[in-house]
């Protein structure tokens, strides 16, 4: 039984995970002021014979301090959340020197293309395979977005990566992957009956075992 | 059902048939009661979907009990197929956002109330109102046929994203995709007629003393609705008819290749969609603001805020609509705006509760079923409007969107606050409505019980969410990461069965003391509002004669009240001089 | 009013029952081969056979990679391949859909057999690829697979549908109401299964065996024009006169490309 967060494995968890967590402590402060509150008052001012209400019709400054607290917080994380957004899904924050990866949605398949030996996306010695994505670790890796028909969406939990695909677009997301390992990417937008069976792979590799891997896809292998 | 004294405003009408006093009425009142009983019958219709996609969650693969009643197109041996699953996940939001949820809110207590609580006769367009209703009714019937067509219901989500939506061939949904169209532009229709009427009348209808700071705050949330409403619901029409368009006149709006956008459709959607949510929770914060003012003895505190908090909502809801987009493809300087736009709404949000629970904090607390809800409200609202803010940090978005996360949010803020909400309205004024109590005791034993089996359901989700479940998909098992979740999916649908079958305590409530309840006295809830000057139920016209109002109406507990702990807006205190009328609108009552 | 919602509501379930459809769903027999029955024709009509090859080299069928579907892939011992061409001894060729195009006396109708031809899907693969029916012919769609496959009929004569089965041993029984040659069949899920069906008024029609042949039976005596279909091939047309109950060659070949 999972109760968390997948395990991290993309440079993006950290950041992201973090920001969860600061979230998550501010709410929970909020959420335990509120609850706590509301059964302290349930139970202390319950009606009781003999007693009366506090006639008042408020007070500026509960309200000041319960705007002002709130705003400020809010800024505050919209400002540490910009930076860490600009940094992920800005087109000038893609790394210059990432791995170009085409992923084609279709119903109900992700078609991967790869710039085979000359690791250029876009030329004759590109390979097609379905529904794995083979990358490296610790190198940045920009997946070229498209999709055939309606709008789906590339989902890798542990990366923390999410970008919609949308016909007629083409978007590049990118991350760089911290662990090897096998990975799997779900569909993260309503697409059609079998929008739950766009189950794929990511497959990730130490620097020689992709050479190798590319080098037999070339071949003509599968596998 | 209603003995009506002769009074002079009842001879104004010659007496009328049982069908223009009871279905084809233009008295608001039984307007409000029709949108009552239609809007329940949908939210049946919608638990009943909930629970089906409950089954197929939790046990997935496994034949749905009774099963074996639905078609081939829907079951294979009992199982839920996928493209019936898709079909149960967008009619039920459907159902339930548009045909439950705001017509309970805004058809039944925008009509209901607004007239009583202002001191006037009835709306401002009486017959224009009957239509509301009766176009609310026909674009649900539309709705619903969409079932029992060829190819079945609509089945691209209730947000209806293209080009999945514009295209049968892809989507597998003929003939009932164009009648979606259809029923959403007859509901627009529907909502606006209803939103003029609401608008005119506040404006131009209240009773002399009834200045905009002394009306209650249900009238002010219902007020602002409808001002959303006239201006959101328009848009949504017109991206209906612009899908409708694309599948039968061969127009291209949404499609590529033609050169359409498909997030065309997203922002069209979401601008209206965002106003629609404020729609569905406004007018339940205004009366949950009326009742818990009263369950508390108290005056609400700071009511000028909670107007401005109202206010401030509504406002910036026109400029979030794109954190439904962060992960669309827009260019992302525009998810930076969006986020500053979306964790500023939290604030005012943020400051009703607090109010809330000021009004609470040194009061005479009466926990009557009305009373408990509202509080449930509080404690609900806050959960969700707190999950928001994982969300509109757009990099925590990311893991996020669309995942049972936003699932656990949305349900936070639509049943732990707007269902809540109306579980608190409809005792509060069903004496007004009809003359009798609902019973206390099975009142409270349904808002416990739904309560806790409420946070079973929902509470789960958040975490199932954050495991990266995502949104609709008809069976999580086949994937590794979510293998482990599964228990909690199945605890989800064992609470979420027991949730529904609870909720038939609320209906037998309802439908048993119409005839069976205690029978109401005048102000059972010893309430300050001017409906409660009126006889229960109230009669058609309301007052013979355009009462005075004196007050505020949260005047609880105030010294002048004397010995008795609240001072109604329509008491004349000897120490108060009758207030000056208004000049009479040219050609009114 | 109470009994008013409950009638409504009832009214809902009563209008679902009615619109159930076509038939019951049962359990499929297990099935080691397809069956395609042997249309309902007269032993006394003559027939035409022949051997249909192509000239050429047939293009390389795709490797299929079913590495994303185990339960799938675990079904097969080499490497699975595509069926565009399936040749075989001497370029015979395979799946030709072989039919009566010309001919038949008009206004004379033919019963469709009672027994429906089953489509299984198995190792995600359609099994027959290229088959044929008649109007109103019960086809059964069956799935023999752990794992979801949908089958989207793409038809222009016809009505086209698409339908799920997410489990095995689901079954469905659909039929075409009208002559189309062909109509396409696929899979969504997996983009390399395709499966051809041939619709036709008459039982005159055939699919070409491993050896390139096939014989259509039972036809009255007149003159025909039968027409060969193959899915990368095109088209071929032949003549044949039957004058009894005399057995008539008539030998195909297709340019490969």
């Amino acid at each position: 039984m999972r109760w968390w967060l997948p395990d991290a494995g993309s440079t993006f968890a950290g950041p992201i995970d973090a920001l969860f967590l600061a979230i998550l402590i501010i709410t929970g402060i909020a959420l335990v002021v509120v609850e706590v509150g509301l059964v302290t008052f349930v139970i202390k001012y319950r009606a009781r014979p003999g007693r009366k209400a506090f006639y008042t019709h408020g007070s500026t400054r509960a309200e000041v301090i319960w705007t002002a607290i709130p705003a400020v917080t809010m800024v505050a994380l919209g400002l540490i959340s910009n930076h860490y957004w600009v940094l992920i899904k800005d087109k000038k924050s893609i790394p210059p020197n990432a791995y170009h990866v085409g992923v084609h949605g279709k119903q109900f398949e992700w078609q991967v293309t790869y710039p085979g030996p000359d690791g250029k996306l876009g030329t004759s010695d590109d390979f097609t395979v379905r529904n794995q994505l083979h990358v490296t670790v610790n190198e940045p890796v920009a997946v070229e977005l498209s999709s055939e028909d309606v709008i789906h969406s590339l989902f890798v939990p542990e990366f923390r990566l999410k970008q919609d695909a949308v016909p007629g677009m083409h978007i590049i997301a990118w991350f760089q992957a911290t662990k090897t390992g096998e990975f799997e990417i779900g569909c993260a937008e309503l697409c059609g009956m079998g929008h739950y069976k766009m189950r794929a792979r990511v497959f990730v590799h130490t620097p020689d075992d992709y050479k190798a891997w590319v080098a037999q896809q070339a071949a003509g292998g599968s596998e | 059902m209603t003995t009506v004294a002769h009074t002079p405003t009842e001879a104004h009408h010659a007496p009328m048939s049982f069908w223009r006093k009871y279905i084809f009425s233009t008295d608001h009142k039984i307007i409000g009661i029709q949108f009552l009983f239609v809007s329940l019958f949908f939210l049946l219709v919608g638990g009943l979907l909930a629970m089906q996609i409950r089954w197929q969650l939790g046990f997935p693969g496994k034949p749905l009990p009774g099963g074996g009643i639905l078609p081939e197109s829907m079951v294979s041996g009992g199982v839920i197929l996928p493209e019936y699953y898709i079909q149960l996940v967008t009619m039920h939001g459907t159902f339930m956002v548009f045909f439950a949820i705001m017509p309970l809110l805004v058809g039944v207590y925008a009509n209901f109330l607004i007239p009583l609580k202002i001191g006037t006769h009835d709306m401002a367009f009486p017959r224009i109102n009957m239509w509301s209703f009766w176009l609310a009714l026909l674009a649900g019937l539309i709705m619903l046929a969409g079932f029992f067509v060829p190819d079945g219901a609509p089945r691209a989500g209730w947000t209806m994203y293209a080009p999945l939506s514009a295209r049968p061939d892809l989507s597998g949904a003929t003939i009932s995709q164009k009648l979606w169209s259809i029923s959403i532009v007859v509901l627009g229709l529907s909502s606006v007629m209803g939103s003029v009427n609401y608008i005119t009348t506040i404006i131009n209808h209240r009773a002399p003393g009834m200045h905009w700071f002394r009306m209650p705050l249900s009238v002010w949330a219902l007020f602002i609705t409808a001002i959303l409403a006239v201006l959101a619901l328009p848009v949504l029409q017109g991206a209906a008819i612009m899908l409708l368009f694309d599948q039968t006149i061969g127009t291209h709006f949404f499609d590529p290749g033609a050169g359409g956008q498909p997030l065309l459709w997203q922002h069209l959607f979401w601008f209206f969609g965002h106003p629609e949510v404020y729609i569905l929770i406004l007018p339940a914060m205004g009366m949950v603001s009326d009742i818990i003012a009263n369950g508390s003895r108290k005056p609400i505190f700071g009511y000028h805020s909670m107007v401005f908090a109202i206010i401030g909502i509504a406002f910036l809801g026109w400029i979030v609509w794109g954190h439904h987009m962060f992960m669309s493809g827009m260019n992302p300087t525009l998810g930076s705006t969006f986020m500053v736009s979306t964790l500023l709404i939290a604030v005012p949000s943020a400051i009703k509760v607090f109010n809330w629970m000021g009004t609470m904090w040194r009061g005479n607390l009466r926990f009557h079923v009305p009373m408990l809800n509202a509080i449930g409200f509080v404690s609900m609202f806050t959960i969700g409007g707190l999950s928001g803010i994982f969300m509109a940090a757009t990099p925590v978005d990311i893991p996020l969107h669309d995942t049972q996360f936003i699932v656990a949010h949305l349900h936070y803020v639509l049943f732990g606050g707007s269902l809540f909400a109306l579980f608190a309205a409809i005792p509060y004024w069903y004496p007004k409505m009809f003359g009798r109590m609902m019973s206390e005791r099975i009142g409270k034993l349904h808002f416990f019980l739904t309560f806790i089996f409420y946070n079973m359901t929902f509470f789960p989700m958040h975490i199932i969410g954050m495991g990266g479940q995502m949104r609709r998909i008809y069976d999580p098992t086949i994937y590794d990461f979510l293998k482990p979740q599964q228990p909690l999916n199945v605890f989800i649908s064992y609470s979420a069965f027991a949730l529904f079958a609870v909720q038939f305590l609320f209906l037998f409530n309802f439908l048993w003391s119409l005839k069976r309840g205690k029978k109401a006295p005048q102000n059972p809830w010893e309430d300050n509002g001017m409906e409660w000057s009126l006889p229960n139920p109230a009669p058609h016209g309301n007052w013979d004669k355009t009462p005075n109002v004196y007050r505020g109406p949260y005047e609880f507990s105030a010294p002048e009240a004397g010995d008795k702990d609240y001072l109604p807006q329509y008491l004349k205190l000897p120490t108060d001089r009758d207030p000056v009328p208004a000049p009479l609108p040219a050609g009114g009552h | 009013m109470k009994g008013r919602i409950f009638s409504v509501v009832g009214g809902m379930f009563l209008l679902t029952v009615c619109s159930k459809g076509d038939g019951t769903v049962q359990a499929a027999p297990p099935a080691a081969q397809p069956v395609v029955p042997t249309a309902d024709v007269s032993a006394a009509g003559g027939t035409i056979t022949g051997k249909i090859k192509f000239t050429g080299t047939a293009p390389r069928n795709p490797a299929i990679d079913m590495s994303e579907e185990a339960a799938c892939k675990a079904k097969y011992t080499t490497t699975p391949t595509e069926e565009n061409v399936v040749a075989g001894p001497a370029n015979a060729l395979s799946n030709v859909f072989v039919y009566v195009s010309a001919g038949v006396p008009a206004g004379q109708t033919f019963t469709a057999p009672a027994t429906a031809v089953v489509l299984d899907q198995s190792g995600c693969r359609y099994h027959p690829h290229v088959f044929g029916v008649m109007v109103g012919q019960n086809i059964e769609i069956k799935n023999s697979d752990p794992l979801l496959h949908n089958i989207k009929a793409i038809a222009k004569k016809n009505r086209p549908f698409n339908v799920s089965q997410p489990n095995a041993n689901m079954t469905k029984t659909v039929t075409f109401a009208a002559p189309e040659v062909m109509v396409n069949l696929e899979c969504n899920v997996h983009g390399w299964m395709h499966a051809y069906v041939g619709v036709r008024p008459d039982p005159f029609f055939a699919v070409s065996g491993p050896d390139g042949s096939f014989s259509i039976k039972g036809l009255p005596p007149g003159t025909y024009t039968i027409e060969a279909w193959h899915e990368k091939f095109g088209t071929q047309t032949a003549t044949v006169t039957i004058a009894g109950t005399e057995t008539k060659t008539a030998n195909i070949t297709f340019a490969a490309h």
